[in-house]
């Protein structure tokens, strides 16, 4: 069967006054549908635009140049028109972002907000209508009193319950593809905990594709199948989400590694130097 | 001991609510210690912060430091004495400002050496953060996250302090950056004999970095305990619940988290 998603050998540059830069070097990606694939790394490693490629954020700007390609349910995004892209957002496919109070529009209730997502796959959706199924979406995220919260503005709400409300907006119209980019890093870490164990239970239901997006290695491999590694613009490693963090094989997979605090290691974790082998071949588990 | 709070309390009157931020908080520093302040928001340990930093009076209770109580309005010795370091060094640095002028501001403000001094001071204070001397003219915003927070700590150690209190100085970090910077805080900490107040939720970064560990949870402090002591079997269930919600990255710590988190000795 075709991937959901495929992305072959994509690449992207900005061109600026003092040259052009380049983000992504030929990035190669698949999801398959009702999977939850993870593509970790630090800032800077072009894991953000790789998401906003996806939801054809980044095509249009002055200045970026796209190749490759972008296999999305039939269709290449690299090809489509900008009017047909955003005809999918939203719709076909979602986004999740790190910090759900400022995602959400501050001066709208959340019935409003709610209803215009709606909107978007069933135009003309009545008043009515929209609250019944709002409703009964957030009832999906655990919220059971969903009138108090429709009536809400963001700021009268937590942090753990907008990021809800955000994960319910982004699966209301039933999306193949879900981008989550540093979902609930803005929150505390039992919120966190629970809102990804939520978020992981709902995609499962549905058999919503996730694309997760992080640079926390515990929560990617709590929460994805498969994981890609990406360094400055490159993947450096990738395989069934176990395998790689059983038995990291990049030089730049193990120095992550090595870094990361743990509960197990009293006393301060490596400091791994910036080595030329981050840039070495991909390393691939089957 | 560097620090004694004694009974502190702070609550806030915002119109007709009394709301309680911290309550009956008894805790002793120990000079050289690294203290972990661990909770999540609405736990008090940020009005923890701002009461030792002396930007409010608490409303109960008393802070004493170096024997002597820490009044309300700080002389310049006290703001000399305790220093602070912000979560997001990109907000926390003036955007105007050189490196080289934020790191030299609480040398002017605090009257330190003569100019020709300060400026040796900054050039020597740059190397103790292992900033490379070329940054000194720079713009924050030419630096990395992890240069800045450098930046930050530099300016924090200027005036020679004895306590410092660190916002979550990692948390806004990339992991390679944070081991980095956690080494860093470490050897300064030993080196210089600091004393450090660590606010943090992260408890992988607590067992790397803390000697001791105070659990906040709703303005109460309701865990405290060397870190050996804490990792060996938390007491608290509010505790054990912040250990089961740390992502772990090998199966051998979720063993132990999951241990940790049952409460089973």
């Amino acid at each position: 069967m075709t991937p959901l998603l495929d992305i072959r050998d994509l690449r992207l540059s900005f061109k600026l006054w003092s040259g052009p830069v380049d983000v992504l070097h030929g990035i190669s990606l698949t999801i398959a549908r009702g999977e939850r694939v993870a593509l970790v790394g630090e800032s800077g490693s072009g894991k953000s635009v790789t998401a906003r490629l996806i939801l054809g954020l980044i095509q249009d700007l002055p200045g970026a140049r796209v190749s490759g390609s972008l296999q999305f349910d039939g269709q290449d995004l690299t090809r489509l028109p900008p009017k047909a892209r955003h005809a999918l957002r939203g719709t076909a496919m979602s986004m999740i972002f790190q910090d759900p109070t400022s995602s959400l529009n501050p001066v709208l209730p959340i019935a409003r907000q709610f209803r215009e997502v709606l909107a978007r796959a069933t135009p003309g959706i009545s008043r009515d209508e929209a609250h019944t199924r709002a409703a009964a979406a957030l009832h999906e995220v655990a919220i059971t009193e969903s009138d108090r919260v429709l009536n809400s503005y963001p700021f009268q709400l937590s942090g753990g319950m907008n990021q809800r409300v955000m994960i319910a907006m982004a699966l209301a119209n039933r999306p193949k593809l879900l981008v989550a980019d540093e979902p609930g890093t803005a929150l505390d870490v039992t919120v966190q905990a629970q809102t990804l164990a939520l978020m992981h239970d709902l995609v499962t239901d549905h058999g919503t594709a996730v694309l997760f997006i992080s640079h926390n290695l515990g929560v990617v491999r709590e929460f994805a199948d498969r994981t890609y590694v990406i360094y400055r613009g490159r993947i450096v490693e990738t395989g069934p989400t176990a395998a790689v963090f059983a038995d990291p094989r990049h030089a730049y997979t193990r120095a992550l590694m090595a870094a990361q605090p743990r509960l197990t290691s009293a006393g301060l974790p490596d400091i791994p130097e910036r080595d030329p082998a981050f840039n070495d071949p991909m390393e691939v588990h089957p | 001991m560097i620090l004694r709070l004694a009974n502190l309390g702070k609550t806030f009157q915002t119109g007709p609510h009394t709301v309680t931020a911290l309550a009956d908080v008894t805790l002793d520093v120990t000079q050289g210690e690294c203290l972990a302040v661990v909770g999540e928001s609405g736990s008090g340990k940020s009005t923890l912060a701002n009461l030792i930093l002396g930007l409010f009076p608490p409303t109960t209770g008393t802070l004493t430091f170096d024997g002597h109580p820490l009044p309300a309005a700080r002389t310049l010795a006290h703001r000399r004495a305790i220093q602070l370091v912000q979560q997001n060094p990109a907000s926390a640095l003036n955007p105007r400002r050189s490196v080289a002028a934020s790191i030299r501001l609480p040398l002017d403000v605090h009257s330190i050496g003569t100019p020709a001094q300060r400026t040796t001071t900054v050039a020597s204070l740059l190397a103790d953060v292992g900033l490379d001397p070329s940054l000194a003219n720079r713009a924050p915003s030419a630096l990395s996250g992890g240069q800045r927070q450098r930046v930050a700590i530099a300016r924090a150690l200027a005036c020679d302090p004895r306590l410092i209190v660190l916002d979550e100085p990692t948390s806004a970090l990339d992991v390679l950056v944070q081991a980095q910077v956690l080494r860093l805080l470490d050897d300064l900490r030993r080196a210089r004999g600091l004393t450090y107040i660590f606010i943090t939720h992260d408890l992988a970064v607590v067992r790397a970095i803390a000697t001791r560990v105070a659990v906040f949870h709703k303005g109460r402090l309701v865990e405290e305990g060397t870190t050996d002591a804490i990792f060996a079997a938390p007491r608290a269930a509010y505790t054990r619940a912040l250990i089961a919600a740390v992502p772990v990255i090998t199966e051998e710590e979720k063993t132990m988290r999951d241990r940790l988190a049952r409460g089973a000795a």
